[in-house]
C-alpha cells in the first residue's frame, strides 16, 4: 500500500471560447503523498487554479475535463457523480482560498459555518460538533474560541477569518487540503503566521496538502516538492532544494533571478526579467510554449511538442530540450511530477 | 542631494467614525505626529501593516487630504499655500492596480496627455510627441497611443500609468504598492524601470510596501509606521542590517526569502492587530511586544535619535539609542 493520497495523471482542461477552444491546462500529472507539502507554483493564466479546482471537480461547467486517472487514497474520484462527489468534498479533501472575505458567507455566524460541513458528512450531534468547532478554532490560534462561534464574518479580521477558513477545512479530517494563494491578500506578519499554523497541522494530522502560489518565498520555506507551471503545463518538478538549488528549466530560471533577495542582490542593481508575455492558449501550440520568452531557444524548440524528461535524482522532470542534452536520457513517459 | 523636497512636521490627520444611529461620533487617529523628510534623489519607503495609515499619510503628501494638524512643505513651499495643480506639477502618484487606475473608456494616448490638458500646456501641437517620447522612455511602444486599457498587459498598464505620473516631470513620485498586483517576471520589469527613470530624471520616490524584500532593493531610507507613527526611520542599511524597534525586527523577520534550508520563521506577534478606535495606552505596540518593559503601557516612548534617524521604543530610552539593552 503506497502512501499517495492523490494521483493525478494526464489531467487536461479545455475551455471553449469564441475564438476556439483554449487549452488552459494540458496533460498535467502530480501526486501528493501522506504529510507532504507539493507547491504549484506559476504566474497568473497558467493554470495553477484551474488545476485545484479539477481536483475537486469545482470547474466551471463549460470547461471539459479529461484525465487518464485521478484518485484519491487509491480510489477514483473521477466522473463518480456530483452526489458521491459532495460526499468527499469538504469530507476528504478540502479547500482553503485566497479570499476570506468572498468566501465566507456574510449572513451566517463562524459557527453555524464551522459545523456545517462535520454535520452533513458525519452523524454528530450540534453539541458534538460546537465542541469539534471550539477545539479547532483554538487549535488553529484564536483566542476566546467559544465567543468566537456566534460572530459573523464581518467582526473578524482579514487573519482571524483565514484562521477560521483553515479550521473549517480541518473539519472533518480531512486526507488532502489545497489551498489556492492562502496569504496573498494578508500582510506578511500574518502570513509567516498562517503559514506557521499550516505547516504544524499538517504535520499534527499527517494530510497531503497542495499549496498553490505565486510566491517563491512561500515556496522555497513550506514545500517539499515543487511543480512549476508555466502556459498550462508543468515544466519542471522536484523536491524545493532541487528546483531552487539547481533550477533547470529555462523559465525557473529566470523566475528565480527576478526576484531580489535581501543580502544577496546587490541593492539598486537591476533585477533578471523575462522579456515578452504569456502566449495566448487558444489553439494549439507546436513545440515548448516558453520558446518565444526564452533566451535559450533553438531551433527544434518551436518544432515539435516537448516531453517531460525524467532527470538524474528521483522525482526530478524537466520540460526542455537543453535539459535532455545534459542528462544524455531518454524522454520518460509523462507523469511523475 | 542634501535639498529637502518634501518635508512633514508633525502632521495628523484623524476622521470621525460614526458608530451607529444617534451614538456619538469618535475620532479615528489615522495619522498621529508624523515627521518625514525627503530629500532629492532618496528612495525612502514607508512599510507597515494594513490600517497603520500609509495610504492616508500618502494622500495628505500628495495634497488630496488636508492634515488636521501640523505643516507640510514641498519644494520649501507650505503646501496650504499652493493650489492643486501646483501640487501636480511637483508629485505625482502611482498607484497599486494598473486594472483600475486607467479609465477604460480613454485610449492611452489621451490618458497620458491628460495632465497636460490639466495644466492647461499651451502647445497642444506637441503632446503627441512628448506623449511618445514619455512612451519610449517606460518603455512602452508607440503603437499602442489609440488604443484601450482593456488591450494591454498588467505591466504594460502600469507602464502607461508611470507615463502619465512623469509627463510633466515632477520631483517626486509616490509609489503606493507599485508591483503587488502583478507577476513576479512583470514586477521586476516594472523596478528595473523605475531605477532607471530615478536615475535619468532625478526623481525623488516615495515607496508604499508590503514586501520588504521589494523595499530592500529599492530603498535608500526606511520608515517604519505601525498605527499612525513612524516607530523607526532610518537608512536602509541600517534598519535592515541592526533593527531596533521590536516591530521592525518582526516585520523583517516575517520576510520569507526563497531558501528552502530555512523553514517559515515565527513572528510571535500574536494575531491582533489593535483597532485603531480604542488604540492600546502608553506604546501602541505594547500589547504585541515580546520585549515589554513595565513601564511601556503607561507611558508612550518619545522619538530618540540614532545615527541615521530615530526609533520611538522605550528600550533605548536610557542610553539614548547607541546601544541595545540585551535582556
Amino acid at each position: 500500500m503506497s502512501n499517495k493520497i492523490l494521483e493525478v495523471q494526464d489531467l487536461t482542461i479545455d475551455i471553449p471560447t469564441p475564438s476556439g477552444t483554449l487549452h488552459a491546462v494540458q496533460s498535467v500529472s502530480i501526486h501528493v503523498d501522506r504529510g507532504e507539502t507539493l507547491c504549484i507554483v506559476g504566474e497568473s493564466g497558467c493554470g495553477k487554479s484551474l488545476t485545484s479546482l479539477a481536483i475537486m471537480d469545482l470547474l466551471p461547467r463549460k470547461a471539459v475535463r479529461k484525465a487518464t486517472r485521478l484518485e484519491l487514497a487509491g480510489e477514483s474520484v473521477f466522473d463518480i457523480g456530483e452526489r458521491r462527489m459532495s460526499d468527499i468534498r469538504g469530507d476528504r479533501m478540502s479547500m482553503i482560498f485566497q479570499e476570506p472575505m468572498t468566501s465566507l458567507n456574510p449572513a451566517y455566524t463562524i459557527g453555524d459555518q464551522l459545523t456545517e460541513a462535520l454535520r452533513r458528512h458525519k452523524k454528530v450531534s450540534r453539541r458534538e460538533a460546537r465542541d469539534r468547532a471550539v477545539f479547532l478554532l483554538e487549535k488553529v490560534g484564536i483566542t476566546a474560541a467559544a465567543s468566537r462561534l456566534g460572530q459573523y464574518p464581518h467582526q473578524l479580521s482579514g487573519g482571524l477569518r483565514q484562521r477560521v477558513m483553515i479550521a473549517m477545512a480541518l473539519m472533518c479530517g480531512p486526507d488532502l487540503i489545497i489551498a489556492d494563494e492562502p496569504t496573498t491578500a494578508l500582510d506578511v506578519t500574518i502570513q509567516a503566521q498562517i503559514l506557521h499554523l499550516l505547516a504544524e497541522l499538517q504535520r499534527e494530522f499527517n494530510m497531503g496538502l497542495i499549496l498553490i502560489t505565486h510566491d517563491l518565498g512561500v515556496v522555497a520555506r513550506i514545500a517539499d516538492r515543487v511543480a512549476v507551471m508555466y502556459a498550462g503545463q508543468i515544466v519542471e518538478t522536484g523536491t524545493a532544494k532541487q528546483i531552487f538549488k539547481n533550477p533547470a528549466h529555462p523559465y525557473t530560471r529566470g523566475l528565480l533571478a527576478c526576484i531580489p533577495i535581501p543580502g544577496q542582490t546587490a541593492r539598486g542593481a537591476h533585477l533578471g526579467a523575462i522579456p515578452g508575455i504569456v502566449p495566448s492558449l487558444v489553439g494549439r501550440m507546436p513545440g515548448c510554449h516558453f520558446a518565444s520568452r526564452c533566451s535559450e531557444v533553438r531551433d527544434n524548440c518551436t518544432t515539435a511538442p516537448i516531453p517531460q524528461f525524467e532527470g538524474a535524482e528521483p522525482g526530478r522532470s524537466v520540460r526542455c530540450l537543453l535539459a535532455d542534452e545534459a542528462t544524455g536520457r531518454e524522454p520518460a513517459r509523462e507523469g511523475a511530477a | 542631494m542634501n535639498e529637502v523636497v518634501l518635508d512633514a512636521r508633525d502632521i495628523s490627520r484623524s476622521f470621525m467614525i460614526s458608530q451607529g444611529f444617534m451614538r456619538a461620533k469618535r475620532p479615528l487617529h489615522a495619522v498621529n505626529g508624523v515627521n518625514l523628510k525627503l530629500h532629492r534623489g532618496e528612495v525612502l519607503a514607508l512599510v507597515g501593516e494594513s490600517g497603520c495609515g500609509k495610504t492616508t499619510l500618502a494622500k495628505m503628501l500628495l495634497g488630496l487630504l488636508p492634515p488636521s494638524a501640523g505643516t507640510l512643505e514641498l519644494d520649501g513651499q507650505p503646501l496650504a499655500s499652493l493650489s492643486h495643480l501646483e501640487v501636480a506639477r511637483i508629485v505625482q502618484p502611482i498607484f497599486q492596480d494598473p486594472y483600475s487606475s486607467l479609465n477604460p473608456r480613454k485610449s492611452i494616448g489621451s490618458i497620458i496627455t491628460l495632465p497636460l490638458q490639466v495644466q492647461g500646456d499651451k502647445d497642444p501641437a506637441s503632446w503627441r510627441q512628448r506623449a511618445e517620447e514619455i512612451m519610449e522612455l517606460v518603455g512602452l511602444p508607440r503603437r499602442v497611443y489609440n488604443n484601450f486599457p482593456s488591450q494591454l498587459s498588467g505591466g504594460q498598464r502600469q507602464r502607461v500609468a508611470i507615463a502619465r505620473a512623469l509627463i510633466n516631470r515632477p520631483r517626486v513620485v509616490i509609489c503606493d504598492e507599485p508591483t503587488s498586483a502583478l507577476d513576479v517576471s512583470v514586477q521586476s520589469q516594472i523596478l528595473n524601470l523605475l531605477q532607471d527613470l530615478r536615475q535619468e530624471l532625478g526623481l525623488t520616490y516615495l515607496m508604499i510596501s508590503h514586501n520588504l524584500a521589494v523595499v530592500e532593493h529599492m530603498a535608500t531610507r526606511i520608515a517604519v509606521m505601525y498605527l499612525g507613527r513612524i516607530v523607526e526611520e532610518g537608512e536602509a542599511e541600517s534598519v535592515y542590517n541592526s533593527p531596533r524597534h521590536p516591530y521592525t525586527e518582526a516585520l523583517l523577520g516575517s520576510v520569507l526569502t526563497p531558501d528552502p534550508s530555512l523553514g517559515v520563521p515565527d513572528t510571535h506577534l500574536g494575531a491582533a492587530y489593535p483597532n485603531p478606535l480604542d488604540m492600546p495606552s502608553g506604546c501602541s505596540f505594547h500589547p504585541r511586544c515580546t520585549k515589554m518593559l513595565p513601564q511601556c503601557a503607561q507611558q508612550a516612548p518619545s522619538p530618540i535619535p540614532t545615527e541615521s534617524g530615530h526609533v520611538e521604543c522605550s528600550l533605548y530610552e536610557e542610553n539614548k539609542g547607541k546601544m541595545r539593552i540585551t535582556s
